[in-house]
């Protein structure tokens, strides 16, 4: 056996293919422009980039639509799509994490509470903070306060276990919080049935029209989280070996998972204090790439979040516009979408997960 | 120069002392099996070692006290071979057996040349190379052994600890298996510390025998001094014949009723007898 037939022959992981990418990035930009064309008002594709080009300050460049088509796109319809993507793509990524971290396929980004937690600080807003308080700021700064609580809760309660290095420990944990935070969740709003319909509607989730000032709050918490897992994203696979494997192979084991954790974590909590929760992403986007392309977790992770962005955009296109000019709550939009195309993939494979 | 040594090692474990009082040492190349009935704590020996349970004692490798290390300096030096290795079904051959290099790689860095190239010899000295692009989940269990010896291969390490490697595999596969683990101390010169349930097995291939019992060492030494009727007898509570074969020995269970005769009944009431 020579060296030079060693040095010859490739041995790779399979990587991000670049037909992957593309086609993930095709998608995603399909999406976004479908997005801020489509709603009650038409804006024709032509003059979007007139008048993007105009804000370029590209020479010679002038917006053919009204100051109120103006208004309509920079400052309604861009930020939601934004908002969309980000929203998307973060639970999507968050899902991935948790599913690879904790080796469990049923993993999701509201695994370790984060759902109770944010949805009982968005009643307790909801109930008792005076009407003029309620509004932008502090429906979701509430989630996000309970939902971090909530993950808190569970790390302390995981911890005070005896066996605190297993996994499934944590998991467990979880469930507990969750219950005793949606029994008190339920408790408030049954004393304030009021508030029934409002508590209802962020439950299922939907992404405002509030502007750019949702985005702003939101991009750090995403930019940050995408950063961690993105650069771990090699780790997750060793991970997949199990615990013990992962440490003899010199991974510090609770460390790379306690980091993973709160990256996924504080993304998933700013996500659900604008958008409520959101059901079905943080499976259905991960599971989808797995079954279709069969990657390990290096490629899996910037596959997630690129097509967890287009998917939420897309289901957030029909959530606006199938009963418009009412809206429907996106997690409905996403169950139904989701749930069939997610039949199709398992039918239509045979690689498992 | 001793490669492994242990001094004095305990491990508690949930209030129970699995191991007590281990001191053994191992040189370069050598090939040593840790035997002992089920529970005698070969594998939580194993785990000490490897630096995946506390203990108390002191365990060095070249030298340095493995309590000192940071764990991918550990990794560095010393390789796992799990008697269940998780084997992620959509993973492929190169993708598994470049995990081996994670020890070598900084916490966000991905594999270079030098990885890849280390990986290919794995490979190549396991004769592997044309699975590399198989998944997982295509492989017999013989060659997900090899498989798993490869990433061993690629870590680069001096020593290697196996739990029950041939476990799961026929007698060819086993043969096959030892055999190569066997070729793999003259090249690239690997320390082995092996835990094994075949006595026979342990006889063929091991240099020394390790006999731990209630998490004791029970006996050290050549394997034909290890493995006597009497020794066997007392630690297994086995009843067995040490027949010479070849160079080596085997140990041979000894039936105490004829062929034919059914013993389920008596099973069953020796059971009850011992409160189970």
């Amino acid at each position: 056996m020579g060296v030079a037939a060693v040095e010859s022959t490739d041995v790779r992981a399979r990587g991000l293919s670049p037909l992957w990418v593309l086609g993930a990035v095709a998608f995603l930009l399909v999406s976004l422009v479908i997005g801020v064309l489509v709603g009650p008002i038409e804006l024709g594709i032509g003059s979007v980039l007139e008048s993007a080009a105009a804000r370029l300050h590209i020479p010679g460049a002038t917006t053919s639509l009204t100051p109120t088509e103006e208004a309509i796109l920079w400052e309604i319809r861009v930020p939601r799509v934004v908002l969309a993507a980000l929203v998307g793509g973060m639970l999507a990524l968050a899902g991935a994490t948790y599913q690879g971290v904790f080796r469990n396929p049923l993993a999701d980004p509201y695994l370790l509470g984060i759902a109770a937690g944010a949805g009982l600080g968005a009643t307790l807003a909801i109930a008792y903070l005076p009407e003029g308080l309620r509004g932008q700021r502090a429906l979701p700064a509430a989630a996000f306060v309970g939902g971090a609580l909530a993950v808190f809760m569970t790390y302390a309660v995981g911890r005070s276990a005896r066996r605190e290095r297993d996994a499934a420990t944590l998991v467990l944990a979880g469930v507990t919080v969750a219950a005793f935070f949606t029994a008190w969740q339920t408790f408030v709003q049954q004393q304030n049935a009021e508030t029934l319909q409002q508590v209802y509607t962020w439950i299922l989730g939907n992404i405002p029209s509030t502007g750019w000032s949702d985005v702003i709050l939101v991009l750090p918490y995403v930019a940050a989280a995408a950063v961690v897992i993105l650069a771990l994203r090699r780790v997750v696979d060793v991970l997949s070996l199990g615990d013990d494997e992962a440490a003899s192979l010199g991974v510090d084991v609770r460390r790379v998972r306690l980091a993973l954790v709160i990256a996924a974590t504080l993304g998933t909590a700013a996500v659900v204090a604008v958008s409520g929760l959101i059901g079905f992403v943080g499976i259905i986007v991960p599971h989808a790439i797995r079954l279709l392309t069969g990657v390990g977790y290096r490629a899996l992770l910037p596959l997630s979040v690129i097509l967890g962005a287009g998917f939420l955009v897309l289901a957030d296109v029909i959530a606006r516009t199938a009963l418009s000019p009412a809206e429907l709550p996106l997690g409905v939009v996403t169950a139904f979408l989701g749930a069939p195309f997610f039949a199709i993939v398992l039918r239509s494979t045979r690689v498992g997960p | 120069m001793t490669e492994l040594l242990l001094r004095d090692v305990t491990v508690r474990l949930g209030g129970r002392e699995i191991v007590r009082g281990v001191s053994a040492r191992v040189q370069p190349q050598e090939w040593v099996a840790l035997v002992g009935p089920n529970g005698a704590g070969k594998t939580t020996l194993i785990r000490a070692i490897a630096g995946l349970v506390p203990f108390a004692g002191s365990i060095s490798l070249a030298g340095r006290p493995t309590r000192e290390l940071r764990r991918a300096e550990l990794a560095r030096l010393l390789a796992v071979v799990p008697q269940e290795p998780a084997t992620p079904p959509w993973m492929t051959v190169a993708e598994y057996v470049l995990l081996g290099r994670t020890p070598h790689l900084g916490t966000f860095a991905a594999e270079g040349r030098r990885d890849r190239e280390a990986a290919a010899a794995a490979l190549a000295r396991l004769d592997l190379l044309d699975y590399r692009e198989r998944r997982l989940e295509t492989l017999s269990g013989g060659e997900k052994q090899r498989v798993v010896v490869a990433r061993a291969l690629a870590q680069e390490a001096r020593i290697v600890l196996l739990d029950e490697p041939t476990a799961s595999l026929d007698i060819g596969h086993q043969q096959q298996a030892l055999e190569l683990l066997d070729a793999l101390r003259a090249e690239p010169g690997l320390t082995l510390v092996a835990a094994m349930h075949d006595l026979t097995v342990s006889a063929q291939y091991a240099d020394r025998v390790l006999l731990l019992d209630g998490g004791r060492i029970a006996a050290e030494g050549l394997p034909h001094e290890v493995l006597t009727e009497e020794t066997i007898a007392r630690h297994y509570g086995a009843s067995i014949d040490v027949v010479p074969v070849g160079g080596g020995l085997a140990v041979v269970p000894r039936r105490t009723r004829g062929r034919r005769s059914r013993g389920q009944t008596s099973d069953v009431s020796t059971l009850d007898q011992a409160g189970v």
